[in-house]
Protein backbone atom coordinates (compact mmCIF):
# COMPACT_ATOMS: atom_id res chain seq x y z
CA UNK A 1 0.00 0.00 0.00
CA UNK A 2 1.39 3.43 -0.89
CA UNK A 3 2.14 5.86 1.94
CA UNK A 4 -0.23 8.46 0.45
CA UNK A 5 -3.08 5.91 0.51
CA UNK A 6 -2.32 5.03 4.14
CA UNK A 7 -2.44 8.72 5.07
CA UNK A 8 -5.80 9.10 3.29
CA UNK A 9 -7.32 5.94 4.79
CA UNK A 10 -6.34 6.99 8.31
CA UNK A 11 -7.17 10.67 7.78
CA UNK A 12 -3.69 11.14 9.24
CA UNK A 13 -1.71 14.24 10.05
CA UNK A 14 1.74 14.13 8.44
CA UNK A 15 4.58 15.00 10.79
CA UNK A 16 7.29 13.95 8.35
CA UNK A 17 7.03 12.21 4.97
CA UNK A 18 9.69 12.12 2.28
CA UNK A 19 8.16 10.00 -0.46
CA UNK A 20 4.38 9.68 -0.55
CA UNK A 21 4.63 7.08 -3.34
CA UNK A 22 6.67 4.74 -1.14
CA UNK A 23 5.28 1.21 -0.83
CA UNK A 24 4.60 -0.01 2.71
CA UNK A 25 4.24 -3.72 3.30
CA UNK A 26 3.22 -5.57 6.47
CA UNK A 27 2.87 -4.13 9.92
CA UNK A 28 3.65 -4.38 13.60
CA UNK A 29 1.71 -3.09 16.62
CA UNK A 30 3.49 -2.43 19.90
CA UNK A 31 5.07 0.03 22.28
CA UNK A 32 7.91 -1.88 23.91
CA UNK A 33 10.84 -0.90 21.70
CA UNK A 34 12.75 -4.16 21.98
CA UNK A 35 9.70 -6.12 20.81
CA UNK A 36 9.50 -3.79 17.81
CA UNK A 37 13.17 -4.38 17.03
CA UNK A 38 12.67 -8.15 17.44
CA UNK A 39 9.59 -8.49 15.27
CA UNK A 40 8.90 -5.54 12.96
CA UNK A 41 9.99 -6.28 9.40
CA UNK A 42 11.88 -3.65 7.42
CA UNK A 43 9.57 -1.50 5.31
CA UNK A 44 6.48 -2.15 7.44
CA UNK A 45 3.96 0.14 9.15
CA UNK A 46 4.62 0.41 12.89
CA UNK A 47 1.51 1.24 14.94
CA UNK A 48 2.26 2.65 18.39
CA UNK A 49 1.19 5.12 21.06
CA UNK A 50 4.79 5.69 22.18
CA UNK A 51 5.71 9.26 21.30
CA UNK A 52 9.18 10.04 22.70
CA UNK A 53 12.45 10.53 20.82
CA UNK A 54 13.52 6.88 21.22
CA UNK A 55 10.84 6.04 18.65
CA UNK A 56 12.96 7.80 16.01
CA UNK A 57 16.05 5.74 16.83
CA UNK A 58 14.13 2.47 16.73
CA UNK A 59 12.27 3.38 13.54
CA UNK A 60 15.56 4.26 11.84
CA UNK A 61 17.58 1.25 13.02
CA UNK A 62 14.73 -1.21 12.38
CA UNK A 63 14.06 0.49 9.03
CA UNK A 64 10.29 0.53 9.40
CA UNK A 65 8.55 2.10 6.39
CA UNK A 66 6.27 4.43 8.35
CA UNK A 67 5.60 5.02 12.04
CA UNK A 68 1.92 5.59 12.81
CA UNK A 69 1.10 7.23 16.14
CA UNK A 70 -2.44 6.17 17.01
CA UNK A 71 -5.14 7.47 19.37
CA UNK A 72 -4.25 11.03 18.35
CA UNK A 73 -1.01 10.86 20.34
CA UNK A 74 1.23 13.74 19.30
CA UNK A 75 5.01 13.22 19.04
CA UNK A 76 7.11 15.15 21.53
CA UNK A 77 9.28 17.95 20.13
CA UNK A 78 12.45 15.84 20.09
CA UNK A 79 10.74 13.05 18.16
CA UNK A 80 9.36 15.58 15.67
CA UNK A 81 12.80 17.12 15.17
CA UNK A 82 14.52 13.73 14.81
CA UNK A 83 11.91 12.44 12.35
CA UNK A 84 12.28 15.51 10.15
CA UNK A 85 16.07 15.62 10.52
CA UNK A 86 16.55 11.96 9.64
CA UNK A 87 13.94 11.81 6.93
CA UNK A 88 11.76 9.30 8.80
CA UNK A 89 8.13 8.92 7.82
CA UNK A 90 5.90 9.70 10.81
CA UNK A 91 2.15 10.27 10.81
CA UNK A 92 -0.55 10.69 13.47
CA UNK A 93 -4.08 9.27 13.33
CA UNK A 94 -6.96 9.74 15.75
CA UNK A 95 -7.93 6.10 15.26
CA UNK A 96 -7.15 3.52 17.96
CA UNK A 97 -4.55 0.92 16.94
CA UNK A 98 -7.11 -1.82 16.16
CA UNK A 99 -9.22 0.51 14.01
CA UNK A 100 -6.15 1.86 12.23
CA UNK A 101 -4.96 -1.63 11.30
CA UNK A 102 -8.44 -2.59 10.08
CA UNK A 103 -8.57 0.47 7.83
CA UNK A 104 -5.45 -0.58 5.90
CA UNK A 105 -4.67 -3.31 3.40
CA UNK A 106 -1.08 -4.20 4.25
CA UNK B 1 37.61 -3.57 2.00
CA UNK B 2 40.37 -3.16 4.55
CA UNK B 3 39.88 -3.46 8.30
CA UNK B 4 38.38 -0.45 10.05
CA UNK B 5 38.34 0.31 13.77
CA UNK B 6 35.85 2.67 15.41
CA UNK B 7 35.52 3.73 19.05
CA UNK B 8 32.74 5.53 20.88
CA UNK B 9 32.02 6.81 24.38
CA UNK B 10 28.45 6.02 25.44
CA UNK B 11 27.04 8.47 27.99
CA UNK B 12 25.09 7.07 30.94
CA UNK B 13 21.45 7.99 31.61
CA UNK B 14 21.25 10.03 28.42
CA UNK B 15 18.44 8.74 26.21
CA UNK B 16 18.76 11.59 23.74
CA UNK B 17 22.29 10.68 22.66
CA UNK B 18 21.65 6.93 23.07
CA UNK B 19 21.90 5.23 19.73
CA UNK B 20 24.30 7.70 18.18
CA UNK B 21 27.15 5.16 18.14
CA UNK B 22 25.00 2.48 16.46
CA UNK B 23 23.75 5.09 14.04
CA UNK B 24 27.31 6.05 13.13
CA UNK B 25 28.28 2.40 12.61
CA UNK B 26 25.20 1.84 10.46
CA UNK B 27 26.11 4.81 8.26
CA UNK B 28 29.70 3.57 7.92
CA UNK B 29 28.62 0.04 6.97
CA UNK B 30 26.17 1.38 4.40
CA UNK B 31 28.88 3.59 2.95
CA UNK B 32 31.16 0.54 2.67
CA UNK B 33 28.45 -1.26 0.72
CA UNK B 34 27.85 -3.98 3.31
CA UNK B 35 24.78 -6.20 2.76
CA UNK B 36 21.71 -4.29 4.11
CA UNK B 37 20.47 -7.33 6.07
CA UNK B 38 23.77 -7.52 7.95
CA UNK B 39 23.78 -3.76 8.49
CA UNK B 40 20.33 -3.95 10.12
CA UNK B 41 21.46 -6.81 12.38
CA UNK B 42 24.55 -4.91 13.53
CA UNK B 43 22.58 -1.69 14.10
CA UNK B 44 19.85 -3.30 16.21
CA UNK B 45 22.22 -5.48 18.27
CA UNK B 46 24.54 -2.57 18.97
CA UNK B 47 21.66 -0.22 19.85
CA UNK B 48 20.29 -2.72 22.38
CA UNK B 49 23.77 -2.97 23.91
CA UNK B 50 24.15 0.81 24.01
CA UNK B 51 20.77 1.15 25.72
CA UNK B 52 21.77 -1.45 28.31
CA UNK B 53 24.90 0.58 29.14
CA UNK B 54 22.84 3.78 29.33
CA UNK B 55 20.21 2.24 31.64
CA UNK B 56 22.24 -0.05 33.86
CA UNK B 57 25.91 0.92 33.80
CA UNK B 58 26.20 4.69 33.70
CA UNK B 59 27.56 4.45 30.17
CA UNK B 60 30.65 2.76 28.79
CA UNK B 61 32.78 2.31 25.71
CA UNK B 62 31.93 0.75 22.38
CA UNK B 63 34.54 -0.46 19.92
CA UNK B 64 33.76 -1.84 16.49
CA UNK B 65 36.04 -3.68 14.07
CA UNK B 66 34.83 -3.98 10.53
CA UNK B 67 36.53 -6.63 8.41
CA UNK B 68 35.70 -8.12 5.04
CA UNK B 69 34.12 -11.21 6.62
CA UNK B 70 32.70 -9.92 9.90
CA UNK B 71 31.82 -7.01 12.18
CA UNK B 72 32.96 -7.35 15.79
CA UNK B 73 31.37 -5.15 18.45
CA UNK B 74 32.76 -4.90 21.99
CA UNK B 75 30.72 -3.02 24.60
CA UNK B 76 32.55 -2.51 27.88
CA UNK B 77 31.25 -0.83 31.03
CA UNK B 78 32.21 -0.40 34.65
CA UNK B 79 28.67 -0.82 35.91
CA UNK B 80 27.29 -3.09 38.65
CA UNK B 81 27.76 -6.31 36.63
CA UNK B 82 25.24 -9.09 35.96
CA UNK B 83 24.90 -11.55 38.88
CA UNK B 84 23.13 -14.28 36.87
CA UNK B 85 23.78 -14.12 33.12
CA UNK B 86 21.51 -17.04 32.19
CA UNK B 87 18.61 -15.36 34.03
CA UNK B 88 19.38 -12.03 32.32
CA UNK B 89 19.29 -13.80 28.94
CA UNK B 90 15.70 -15.03 29.48
CA UNK B 91 13.01 -13.36 27.38
CA UNK B 92 11.10 -10.91 29.54
CA UNK B 93 13.50 -10.79 32.50
CA UNK B 94 14.30 -7.19 33.38
CA UNK B 95 15.65 -5.21 36.30
CA UNK B 96 14.85 -1.85 34.68
CA UNK B 97 12.82 0.57 36.83
CA UNK B 98 9.31 1.78 35.88
CA UNK B 99 10.64 5.13 34.62
CA UNK B 100 12.62 3.24 31.98
CA UNK B 101 9.52 1.26 30.95
CA UNK B 102 7.70 4.55 30.42
CA UNK B 103 10.30 5.31 27.75
CA UNK B 104 9.54 2.02 25.98
CA UNK B 105 12.53 0.06 27.27
CA UNK B 106 12.80 -2.54 30.03
CA UNK B 107 10.81 -5.30 28.32
CA UNK B 108 13.52 -7.81 29.09
CA UNK B 109 14.23 -8.34 25.40
CA UNK B 110 17.50 -6.45 25.03
CA UNK B 111 20.00 -9.27 25.56
CA UNK B 112 17.79 -11.84 23.72
CA UNK B 113 17.61 -9.42 20.76
CA UNK B 114 21.40 -9.02 20.79
CA UNK B 115 21.74 -12.80 20.61
CA UNK B 116 19.06 -13.07 17.93
CA UNK B 117 20.73 -10.58 15.60
CA UNK B 118 24.33 -11.73 15.97
CA UNK B 119 26.22 -14.88 14.96
CA UNK B 120 28.33 -14.94 18.12
CA UNK B 121 27.77 -13.31 21.50
CA UNK B 122 29.74 -13.58 24.71
CA UNK B 123 29.10 -11.85 28.04
CA UNK B 124 31.90 -11.45 30.56
CA UNK B 125 30.63 -9.89 33.78
CA UNK B 126 31.87 -9.47 37.33
CA UNK B 127 29.59 -8.03 40.00
CA UNK B 128 30.95 -4.71 41.20
CA UNK B 129 33.51 -4.51 38.39
CA UNK B 130 31.62 -4.32 35.10
CA UNK B 131 30.44 -6.09 31.99
CA UNK B 132 31.94 -6.67 28.57
CA UNK B 133 29.71 -7.92 25.78
CA UNK B 134 31.36 -9.15 22.58
CA UNK B 135 29.23 -9.68 19.50
CA UNK B 136 30.10 -10.80 15.97
CA UNK B 137 27.97 -10.49 12.87
CA UNK B 138 29.29 -12.45 9.88
CA UNK B 139 29.25 -10.77 6.50
CA UNK B 140 28.46 -13.11 3.62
Amino acid sequence: MKLKDIIAALDAEVVSAEDLEKEISGGYCGDFLSFVMAQAPAGCAWFTVMSNHNVAAVAALTEVGVTILCEGVEPDEQLKAKAVGRGLDLIVTAKPVFEAVKALDL
Amino acid sequence: MSSLHLEFDVAGNNFVSAGSASDEVKKTLKMLGVDPVAVRKVAIAMYEGEINMVIHAGGGKASVDIDTDKVKIVLADEGPGIPDISLAMKDGYSTAPDAIRDLGFGAGMGLPNMKKYTDEMHIDSTVGVGTTVTMVVNLR
